[in-house]
Formats: C-alpha cells, sequence, structure tokens
C-alpha cells in the first residue's frame, strides 16, 4: 500500500534556509545541507528546496547547494522556485534533484509542462500552484504568481487539471491565505484539487500541528484527499520533529512509515 | 570498482555516492571497456524509456551491459534499470528494450480493479515483498518500504523472474532477477536505511 508522505520545505535565499511567515519577515535558519541531513536522519519522507533568489546572479549558488545536497542525504529531494526553462529543469536534475517543479513559468508558458513531460517524464515533474480564495466566494480559488501577489485569473482547480493533462507528475498546492499562518491547510481548496486530478497532490500553506497534516491526508468527507502533506514552520527551529509527528499521524489512522526506532 | 552507467540519464551524483556509502568504490562511466571490466555494473536511471534507449545505444552502451551480463559478473538495475532489460516499452510509442527479461513495460492503469481512481505517476513510499531465491534475497527484510517515482511497470512474461512484489492497483512486478541480474523498479539510493540494506547485499554479493 502506498504510504501519504510527509515533506518538510526549507526556503531557500541565496544558499541560505529561511522561513518565510507569509513570505515576509525572513528568518535565516541555517544551511540547507544541514537542515536536511537533520531531517534525513528524522526519516522524512522527502525534502523539498524553495529558491526563492531574486537576483538573477544568485540563482546559481542553488546548483551548489542541490549538488551538495544529493552526495549527503538519501531521500528524494524536490527543488523549485525560479524555474523558467527545460534546460533550467534538466541542470536540476544534473545536480541531484529528483524533482523539479516549475510554477510562474508554466503560467506564462502552459507548453513547458509538456515539452518538459516528454522530454524528461512526468514522474519527476511537479506543477506548483500558489493560489488565493476569491473573495466573497467559498468554493473557488485563483492562481497567484510571484510569492502570492499577483493574481492571474486564472481559476486554480481547472489549471491543475489542464496542467495533469499536459504531463505534470504531482501537484504542489499552496494556499496563500494560509501560509506560514499555521492555522491549519485550506480542507477545501486541497479537496477539491485533489479529486479533481488522476496524479498525487501535496498539500501545504497553514500545516501548524500534527492534527493539521492528519487532516490535509485523511481520505474521509471533511478531509483534504492529499498524497503527501508540506509543512516547514513546525519542523524549523525543532518545535517538533518528524518521527513525533508521525507518531501521532499513525496513532489517527493515517497510514504514514513509522518513523525509525 | 562497480562501473554506474553514465548514459545522460542524470541522477548518478546520488546513485555514486549511495554505492560508495556501502563500501563499494564507484566508476561513473560510458566507456564500454570499463563497463565490461567492472566487477559490478549498477545502471541507474530516470526519465522516459525511449531517449534513454537512444541514448544507450548511440553511445554503444547496450551492447556493453549486454557483454557484461553475459560474463555473469552482479548487474543490479535502478527503475529504468530494470524496465530497460524487457523486450520493449509502451512509453512514447513502441521502444525496444534490451530484452533480456521477457516481457513489456507498460503504464500503471488509470483505474484500479476495485474501480477506484489510481493516481499515476506511483509516487512515495510503498511496501516491496520479498519471495524467491536470490544472493541479495539473503540479506534482505522479507518485507520492506521502498521510495517509488514512476508511472510505468514491468509486465513480465514468466512470474518466475519476479522476485518482489508490490500493491498500487493490484500487484506488479517492483524487483525481478534472473541469475546475475537483479533490478528494482524502486530507488535503493533515495530509500535511506532500507536502500542502504539493499546496496550493502549487492555489495557482499559483488565481493562474494
Amino acid at each position: 500500500m502506498l504510504l501519504k508522505r510527509i515533506i518538510p520545505c526549507l526556503d531557500v535565499n541565496q544558499g541560505r534556509v529561511v522561513k518565510g511567515v507569509q513570505y515576509i519577515d525572513h528568518i535565516d535558519a541555517g544551511d540547507p545541507v544541514e537542515v536536511a541531513a537533520m531531517y534525513d536522519a528524522q526519516e522524512a519522507d522527502e525534502i523539498t528546496f524553495l529558491d526563492i533568489t531574486a537576483s538573477h546572479e544568485g540563482r546559481r549558488i542553488i546548483f551548489d547547494v542541490v549538488s551538495r545536497t544529493a552526495e549527503r542525504v538519501f531521500m528524494p529531494l524536490t527543488v523549485g522556485g525560479g524555474v523558467r526553462t527545460l534546460q533550467d529543469v534538466r541542470d536540476l536534475l544534473n545536480a541531484g534533484a529528483d524533482k523539479v517543479s516549475i510554477m510562474t513559468a508554466a503560467v506564462e508558458n502552459p507548453d513547458l509542462v509538456c515539452d518538459a513531460a516528454a522530454k524528461i517524464g512526468s514522474a519527476n515533474l511537479v506543477l506548483a500552484i500558489d493560489a488565493r480564495a476569491v473573495a466573497g466566494k467559498d468554493d473557488a480559488w485563483e492562481v497567484c504568481t510571484h510569492g502570492g501577489r499577483r493574481p492571474t485569473g486564472i481559476d486554480a482547480v481547472g489549471w491543475a487539471v489542464r496542467m495533469a493533462e499536459a504531463g505534470a507528475g504531482e501537484i504542489l498546492l499552496t494556499s496563500m491565505d494560509r501560509d506560514g499562518t499555521k492555522s491549519g491547510y485550506d480542507l477545501p481548496f486541497v479537496r477539491a484539487v485533489s479529486d479533481a486530478v488522476p496524479i498525487p497532490v501535496i498539500a501545504s500553506g497553514g500545516g501548524g500541528s500534527a492534527e493539521d497534516l492528519a487532516m490535509a491526508l485523511d481520505d474521509g468527507p471533511e478531509g483534504g484527499h492529499a498524497q503527501a502533506a508540506l509543512a516547514a514552520s513546525i519542523f524549523h527551529f525543532k518545535e517538533t520533529t518528524v518521527g513525533e509527528v508521525k507518531s501521532e499521524l499513525l496513532a489517527r489512522g493515517i497510514a504514514v512509515r513509522p518513523p525509525p526506532t | 570498482m562497480v562501473a554506474v552507467v553514465d548514459y545522460g540519464s542524470g541522477n548518478l551524483r546520488s546513485v555514486a555516492k549511495a554505492v560508495a556509502r556501502s563500501g563499494m568504490s564507484p566508476d561513473v562511466t560510458s566507456d564500454a571497456n570499463a563497463i565490461r571490466n567492472a566487477c559490478g555494473v549498477v545502471l541507474p536511471g530516470v526519465g522516459a524509456f525511449a531517449s534513454a534507449c537512444e541514448n544507450l545505444q548511440a553511445k554503444g552502451l547496450d551492447d556493453a551491459v549486454r557483454a557484461f551480463i553475459d560474463t555473469g559478473k552482479p548487474y543490479l538495475g535502478l527503475c529504468l534499470g530494470l524496465q530497460l532489460l524487457f523486450d520493449e516499452s509502451d512509453e512514447h510509442g513502441r521502444t525496444r528494450g534490451l530484452g533480456l527479461v521477457p516481457g513489456r513495460v507498460e503504464r500503471f492503469p488509470d483505474l484500479a480493479p476495485s474501480g477506484e481512481k489510481l493516481r499515476v505517476p506511483h509516487i512515495g513510499w510503498n511496501e516491496v515483498e520479498f519471495s524467491g531465491d536470490h544472493p541479495m534475497l539473503e540479506k534482505l527484510p522479507s518485507r520492506a518500504h521502498y521510495y517509488f517515482v514512476h508511472s510505468y511497470r514491468a509486465v513480465p512474461t514468466d512470474s518466475g523472474s519476479v522476485i518482489g512484489r508490490t500493491e498500487y492497483g493490484g500487484a506488479f512486478a517492483s524487483a525481478v532477477a534472473k541469475d546475475n541480474v537483479f533490478a528494482v523498479q524502486f530507488h535503493p539510493e533515495k530509500s535511506q536505511s532500507e536502500g542502504k540494506r539493499l546496496l550493502d547485499a549487492f555489495s557482499a554479493w559483488v565481493s562474494a
């Protein structure tokens, strides 16, 4: 039986880990390679790096971070942020990423996902969606780019379906309303996308406790129906460990890989 | 020296590091002679079957891998390195594989036999149940969780080559073995302690 996944996420700026509270007030939490090694020791199911480096010159640094991480940890690594071209995807895979996530470039050029899927296969290609609830509606979400600042007018559920058809292998779904708030995932949103697409969905944005992660992964009528839950805040600064969260998920009946004994 | 075959598939850094961690000396190479003369060969691979085949053939490495396997020395295939052993694949049209294990490589169906949606790709940690007779299995638990990321899986003609089974929309062949060939659909180099245990077993087999 395929297990549900717990994925710590590191925001990386100029080669250093930062923690975002709704992408404002960044706090430095150290070297991504060291933090990745810590999560590997805790047997997190995967790890994700989101490169938020804004400057063009700073963008090459992530390749070095990825290759050093791949040499050090023996767990799956997803890298996203600023991936613009098929060559960027290839370069990150060659540096040691197992999966690469694309966001803004797919909005600007939807053919990129199709091209990349044909050349490298869908399995290593993640489509990231940042979205916000549409004001005044409780069942509509709009795709945003540029760290959630720029609304696109695109319906997020329809976009997820379209990109899955184009060849995306997985959806990394972030609620920008919840991101950094630790107030729980946007369950109706996660559920709407999970139910609409034939590919795995990673819930992101708002995970503040083991209970929140359990709800995102729950397949019942109130749950998010996601295959994986991404979280940053609760794992950084050692508030809790992946193992503690997994023990609690197991107690709640969510099938995850048991923590190392 | 254990040759890690480099045919432009990416992902070699972590494979080489994992091989080294299990006490072997990896040689990441696309040299046919180095492959033929290695004590063991690891054929890794991510990505699409057709382009992997093209790249192997373009570098003459398909023949080198076949010649190596003919020597009877240990071969370990990872992910695409398992799929490439079969006769042919449906990925992006029909492509011929190495034809060393009879069977085909097909996409997972959209629906499980229960009628429920089967999400494809199959991504994450799933259990492999090993059974059969192989030197590698002496050093492995009968069941363990490993990391998978793939949309296609092998459908062997002869179930005798299947040495590991995993449930995803029904049981599929997650590990196959035939003589000196052992291949897995999952990624031991990404499977933390259980992955290390499998590579340790390969290391022991190579030095046996």
